[in-house]
């Protein structure tokens, strides 16, 4: 054997720097550790792939590389076309990696826009104080014995507020929920998520009003029966007039609609303001029983969350008159925790994503290899009449597996279009299902697709370039 | 065995009337090689001892019955295959101990080929064919292109260029290989049977050919059982058992 150049050694070391580094990065994702560490380390992926590709041209020659790599890709393009229904089949595996690849993709960052669509109706400014923990499910009992949330809470913190101008905490409002059937004549709604809240619920949310108006403080202290409603509960109710100005019935009471909430969009069943209604709590107080599902929402100053839950937290522990060395028996909750229980749910869909694309891009490397391997066979004696005028090994080998990874690219291509395609058609079957197709997402399916075929394209090139000429020349 | 071509240096002509081209500077030197091949259990000496120098300007035909050691002598010539034992010099480099890359390099330079059954790509035409060593030898696009059409010109298919390996006769077709082979301006030229695919009129046209090709200062090396393509040669060598059996000069 020859021994190894300067870059021969160069852009070993260099393919394996950008291999440790992608296994790092994979790990680094699915367990959302670091985040400091991933540009670094994608970075450093990039680079050294790039290095390993230009000391890998050196170790070849650049000359030759240069005349030789278009008359592979030529060579490729003829061999395909020479073959069409053979390579069409061969790529299918490849498309439908590429296809799967892709609506994974497109489901996970879905899912992300999804859930912040349908959370933006509520701020992220927000701090929730709650009888129970959002997160810790499994542990209920542990806070059944705790005493409700008093909607009274709300106005001794907005006085300490009113105390403390440096406050990080900025507006706090009360609220209740429980689930109403709303009737507007033959119409009937169930389930309605029914919050009772004060006029100050308009100062903190983010949706804007559609039309109409939110309650007043007055309306509010007097406890008039009126509401405001989401943007598909008065498309419900009112399908084809303005909602604003109508009566609906709740318990046989007759409420007024004062305002609809904007559109926002809903996802995977959670809340959005567009199945809500709101009411004054006081209106509330009068029909509802008033138990464990009071919350005090309280807007804070964002930039100053930790603060904010320091500070809501002693003062919470001061309304309850807590010891110190009594535990909180309340709960401070973001939105946040929401968001980050979502994160099984979506590495989940990753890892099965995963493991199908996974399985149907081997499927497909299989047929590449398989192929690859037949056209080698095929072309045996070829081989031998180039090695005969001067071909080297490694011209062979690049022949090859640029043919393997052409097939493969070209059904990346394919696949992507395929899967922009599927996400359009099922943008128009279900709109609520936010699809999203990124740049990053074309990158990466072409990447992987080259990949592919440098993966499975190696082996049988391999086999090609160490043919011995004698023996292939001989080849019938 | 060690008659050499060394023996009638003068340029001119033989008693037949054909030119002898003085001989050059010695291209190959074969000393005492041997070739074993593994077949299952059986091991066969292909070759079995070989001694042979082959000069600049010759014309040579090598000659003998299938099982000769013959196709194993031209793998042996064209750097294909290296010998187990025994010394190869190519101008004076030693072919034995290199590599493979390093023994591609020497057929792309050194050596051309023409096979029995022309070899070429089916599906590139006559151009892309001739240029394929150039682009092997890393040349640049115009210059491969330049050479390969003198090339095609001088084997008479400047007309024919662009045509695939399928729409050219089986004469026109070896053409395209022995301008292939000419392209790199190697030292040798190494013809395996180049008559053997073609019938006995498109034959003489080649062998004629071969003829120019010497006469313009080519080095040629044909191997084939048919004495009448060795005829053509000045130098016989035939080989019988994996041994060299005779080694004369053509009147």
């Amino acid at each position: 054997m020859q021994s190894l150049s300067t870059s021969g050694i160069l852009w070993r070391f260099c393919f394996g720097l950008s291999v440790a580094a992608l296994i790092t990065w994979v790990v680094l994702h699915l367990s959302h550790s670091q985040p400091d560490l991933v540009p670094l380390v994608r970075w450093t992926i990039a680079g050294s792939l790039s290095l390993a590709m230009i000391f890998g041209i050196a170790d070849y020659g650049f000359k030759q590389f240069l005349h030789e790599f278009p008359e592979s890709l030529k060579i490729s393009f003829v061999q395909i076309r020479g073959s069409k229904l053979r390579s069409a089949l061969t790529a299918l595996g490849v498309i439908i990696g590429i296809v799967a690849v892709t609506l994974m993709g497109t489901a996970i960052e879905g899912i992300n826009v999804g859930v912040d669509r349908s959370f933006s109706g509520f701020g992220d400014d927000l701090l929730y104080v709650t009888k129970t923990p959002w997160t810790d499910r499994q542990e209920w009992w542990n806070y059944r014995n705790r005493p409700p949330i008093r909607y009274s809470y709300a106005q001794e913190i907005n006085d300490w507020i009113a105390d403390n101008p440096d406050s990080a905490l900025k507006l706090a409002v009360p609220t209740e929920n429980t689930l109403t059937t709303l009737i507007r004549g033959e119409n009937r709604l169930n389930n309605i998520w029914t919050l009772g809240t004060t006029a100050d619920y308009s100062r903190i949310t983010r949706s804007d009003m559609k039309e109409g108006r939110f309650f007043s403080d007055f309306e509010a202290q007097s406890g008039s029966n009126v509401a405001v409603v989401g943007f598909d509960v008065a498309d419900a109710l009112f399908p084809s007039e303005s909602a604003v100005g109508k009566t609906i019935q709740i318990r046989d009471q007759n409420f007024k609609i004062l305002g609809v909430m904007a559109r926002q969009g809903s996802f995977l069943g959670l809340f959005s303001w567009d199945s809500m209604l709101a009411m004054p709590i006081t209106t509330y107080r009068r029909y509802y029983r008033v138990d464990d599902n009071g919350e005090v929402r309280v807007q804070v100053d964002s930039t100053r969350m930790q603060d904010a839950r320091d500070e809501l937290t002693g003062l919470m522990r001061r309304i309850r008159q807590l010891n110190p060395e009594q535990k909180d028996n309340f709960s401070i909750n973001e939105q946040g925790t929401i968001r980050a229980q979502l994160d099984p749910i979506e590495n989940g869909i990753a890892l099965a994503g995963l493991f199908i694309t996974g399985l149907a891009l081997f499927v497909g490397a299989i047929g590449i290899m398989n192929i690859t391997y037949v056209s080698v066979k095929e072309r045996t004696k070829e081989i031998g009449t180039r090695k005969a005028l001067g071909a080297r090994r490694r011209t062979i080998l690049l022949q090859f597996l640029i043919e393997a990874v052409t097939i493969c690219f070209i059904g990346g291509v394919v696949g992507l279009i395929s899967a922009r395609v599927l996400t359009a058609v099922i943008a128009m079957v279900a709109p609520n299902f936010p699809l999203v197709f990124s740049v990053e997402l074309v990158l990466t399916g072409l990447a992987i697709s080259v990949l592919t075929g440098v993966v499975s394209g190696f082996a049988p090139a391999l086999s090609a370039s160490k043919l011995d000429p004698v023996v292939a020349l001989r080849y019938e | 065995m060690s008659s050499l071509s060394t023996d009638h240096n003068s340029a001119g002509q033989s008693q037949s009337g054909r030119v002898v081209r003085p001989a050059g500077p010695l291209v190959i030197d074969i000393e005492g090689v041997t070739k074993l091949y593994k077949m299952g259990d059986e091991i066969i000496r292909a070759l079995r001892g070989v001694t042979l120098s082959i000069r600049r300007n010759e014309y040579l035909a090598i000659m003998g019955p299938s099982g000769s050691g013959k196709s194993t002598l031209m793998n042996m010539l064209g750097c294909l295959d290296t010998p187990t034992a025994g010394h190869y010099h190519f101008s004076g480099k030693d072919v034995a101990s290199m590599v493979d890359d390093e023994l591609a390099d020497i057929r792309n330079r050194e050596i051309g080929f023409v096979f029995q059954t022309f070899n070429l790509l089916p599906r590139s035409n006559a151009l892309h064919n001739v240029e394929l060593p150039l682009i092997y030898a890393g040349l640049g696009k115009a210059d491969r292109i330049e050479r390969a059409q003198q090339a095609l010109a001088n084997v008479g298919l400047a007309e024919r260029m662009y045509h695939k390996p399928n729409e050219l006769s089986g004469g026109q077709r070896q053409r395209v290989a022995i301008a292939r082979a000419l392209v790199t301006r190697p030292s040798i030229v190494l013809a395996d049977e180049p008559t053997g695919n073609l019938d006995s009129k498109t034959g003489v046209e080649i062998m004629d050919l071969f003829e120019q090709l010497y006469e313009q200062g080519n080095t040629l090396i044909v191997v084939t059982h048919e004495e009448e393509i060795a005829r053509h040669a000045r130098r016989i060598v035939r080989l019988r058992d994996g041994l060299i059996e005779s080694d004369e000069q053509v009147p």
